[in-house]
């Protein structure tokens, strides 16, 4: 049965010429690019393309950029760093629909270091309150971080504003660009943060390869230290094969974004268009206004989201949920409880996210097949419409 | 993804007994849409007391829906006290085990059957509704609780909130889960005292199933709670042979706990003759 993947905001395939570009690296030019020789020098030649790949992607200038491992670890070694270079400054802002990489991280210092954080909280479509921001904003603020594009829902934040406000304010400003990179353009020339994390495999590079901006000026304290690679920024050998795919990636992706804009948002509108149709008693989270090309998340009351996704799971289709079910956690995602989404809809949540390798007849598999499950589930449910108010939890 | 069992994935897909019995003679109903699962069930009883028709509709993951279809197909021509009989373990045996996240959807099958006996029974609560709530996100009570620990021997706070889901919201009431969970396992270690309750004169059988339930109900929790564990590997006359596991296994200190901790309370509680040896 073939894969219908519908989950490119977990992670994406490795695209065929990202791979094509890496493979002479694993076994052939397989130096170390900090040799003294040639046969490393031609590697680390490579590198260096491949940083100014990624340059060019962000607007910036390749000594801006520190490869490392993934968006996580971006995420961490900018807030720690902020932190640590300002270590007079005891108060973060962050929101509350951050993806875990920041949340936790901002949680941690919070309980073990005596932070104080405030989380921004988001309206029922999932957009944030800049006054709320400039209010929130002390003295003390050391920094304020801000991911770029919501990986549940999809609702893209005015990024712009804030760094400007935070600039006006001298605050410093990172934000987790991993889920825009390829799908909404964005240039550090004139977008003022002072840190972007970004990460490989959710833009058709491989996992374990990712990339932090550091704009030029901004103190920098490292967070693994070691040997001088990277410039001492990021010690630790290289992944070279990693770095090389990402800077590939980078420049395919500039070359698609409009493609994205277009044909994988027409794909994206279909789905949701006809499912919106389809199927009774559904809702759509995040703000229609301001929202990543590829992503649609769906709630349909009165079933359950693992149970969805598993049915789709016997027709190839992958996607994913923020029900409880499958967060490992009981409660459903953190993002949608922020915006408020009632708990009928909150736990049958299905989060679609396409790409480029996605076509109009997968599309029209999910409009077939989707529609029935969802019925057929609620035969199964004790819960109908009219009776689903059950007794909420007080949670 | 969960790691499902093919009987669980059987039970998802094509659930048996699913639907309302218009003329039931009781319903059940736990759960709630918000709590993310709720389950809803249907008997039909003849005179005899026998079940002669169960259904169910269930809103909620997939093994809550397998475990409910599971609970019908075990209960079905069963009389209702022999349903009764049928534990959590049963539901999640039948379908050849469930992941450990997962065991609360066994429970709830448990409980929406105790709810319809009730209901048959005009008894105005289920057992599980009795007590006081502990866990106010889930809405689970004490009774449960201890119920779930005894039932299913847990040692952790966690094991509790895999079991109930109590603790698996904004985990305010964790502290009187670890509470309720300390009180129990001090309960079970009341007997401690009583030399006096030596049984006399033990038969080989009768020797070995008293080590071993002492060892599995008792010195095994306690071990665990440490991080290790313990393994009884057989009864040579009067010499208990086991293996130590996990943490105690390195422990420096485990010939010590083997002594002093398992070797007297053996003594205490089945001969005064016994001797513990580790097998390595
Ligand atoms: S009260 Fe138990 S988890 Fe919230």
């Amino acid at each position: 049965m073939p894969v219908i993947y519908m989950d490119n905001n977990a992670t994406t395939k490795v695209d065929p010429a990202v791979l094509e570009e890496m493979l002479p690296y694993f076994s052939e030019q397989y130096g170390n690019p900090s040799s003294m020789h040639t046969f490393g020098g031609q590697v680390g030649r490579k590198l260096s393309e491949a940083r100014e790949r990624v340059a060019q992607a962000f607007g910036c200038t390749p000594g801006e950029v520190i490869f490392n491992a993934c968006g996580t670890e971006g995420d961490n070694t900018a807030i720690r760093s902020a932190l640590g270079s300002q270590p007079e400054k005891r108060h973060i802002i962050t929101t509350r629909v951050e993806h875990p990489a920041v949340l936790n991280v901002v949680k941690h210092l919070e309980k073990k270091w005596g932070y104080e954080a405030t989380y921004l909280g988001v309206d029922e479509q999932g957009r944030l309150d800049l006054d709320e921001l400039k209010d929130s904003i002390r003295h003390d603020t050391a920094l304020i971080s801000v991911m770029y594009a919501n990986n549940e829902t999809g609702v893209v934040y005015p990024i712009q504003e804030i760094a400007e406000i935070a600039k006006e304010r001298g605050v410093l400003m990172h934000t987790d660009a991993v889920q825009v990179l390829g799908k909404v353009p964005f240039d550090l020339k004139t977008l003022p943060v002072d840190f972007l994390a970004v990460s490989g495999h959710k833009v058709h590079a491989p996992k374990g390869v990712g990339a932090l901006f550091v704009r030029k000026g901004v103190q920098f304290r490292p967070f693994m230290m070691g040997g001088h690679q990277e410039h001492g920024r990021r010690a630790g050998t290289e992944n070279t094969t990693g770095i090389i795919g990402l800077g590939k990636a980078c420049e395919i992706a500039m070359g698609n974004i409009g493609h994205e804009n277009s044909v994988v948002k027409g794909l994206r509108d279909k789905l949701e268009k006809g499912l919106v149709a389809a199927v009774p008693d559904v809702r759509i989270n995040g703000t229609k206004d301001s929202r990543l090309p590829n992503t649609t998340n769906v709630s349909f009351q009165y079933v359950e989201g693992e149970s969805i996704l598993l049915m789709l799971d016997a027709f190839g289709v992958c996607a994913s949920s923020g029900s409880a079910c499958t967060s490992g956690s009981l409660e459903p995602s953190h993002v949608l409880r922020a915006m408020g989404v009632p708990f009928t809809f909150a736990h049958g949540s299905i989060r679609f996210s396409l790409s480029r390798f996605n076509t109009e007849a997968e599309v029209d598999l999910v409009l077939a097949e989707l529609p029935k499950i969802i019925a057929r589930l609620r035969e199964i449910s004790p819960f109908k419409r009219g009776e689903g108010e059950a007794p909420a939890c007080t949670c | 993804m969960w790691e499902y069992t093919d009987k669980v994935r059987e039970h998802f897909i094509n659930p048996k007994n699913v639907g309302e019995i218009p003329d039931a003679s009781c319903v059940g109903e736990v759960g709630s849409l918000a709590c993310g699962d709720a389950l809803k069930l249907y008997l039909k009883v003849d005179e005899q007391d026998r079940i002669v028709d169960a259904k169910f509709q269930t809103f909620g993951c997939a093994s809550a829906i397998a475990s409910s279809s599971a609970l019908t197909e075990m209960i079905k021509g069963k009389t209702v006290d022999e349903a009764l009989d049928v534990s959590n373990q049963d539901i999640a045996e039948f379908l050849g085990g469930l992941p450990k996240e997962k065991m609360h959807c066994s429970v709830m099958g448990k409980e929406a059957l105790e709810a319809a006996v009730a209901n048959l029974r005009g008894q105005a609560v289920a057992p599980h509704q009795e007590g006081e709530v502990v866990c106010e996100c889930f809405g689970v009570t004490d009774e449960t609780i201890k119920r779930a620990i005894a039932e299913n021997k847990l040692n952790t706070v966690e094991e509790i909130t895999d079991y109930t889901k109590a603790g698996g919201g904004c985990g305010k009431c964790l502290d009187k889960l670890a509470d309720i969970l300390a009180e129990m396992k001090g309960q079970k270690l009341k007997p401690l005292e009583p030399v006096a309750q030596r049984p006399a004169g033990l038969t080989n059988l009768q020797r070995m199933k008293l080590i071993s339930k002492i060892i599995d109900e008792e010195i095994s929790p306690s071990l665990q709670k440490d991080g290790g564990n313990i393994e009884l590997v057989d009864v040579d006359g009067k010499k208990v042979l086991v293996q130590l596991r996990g943490a105690c296994s390195s422990c420096k200190s485990s010939q010590l706990t083997l002594k002093q901790f398992v070797e007297k309370r053996l003594r205490d509680a089945v001969e005064p003759d016994l001797t513990v040896e580790e097998v390595r």
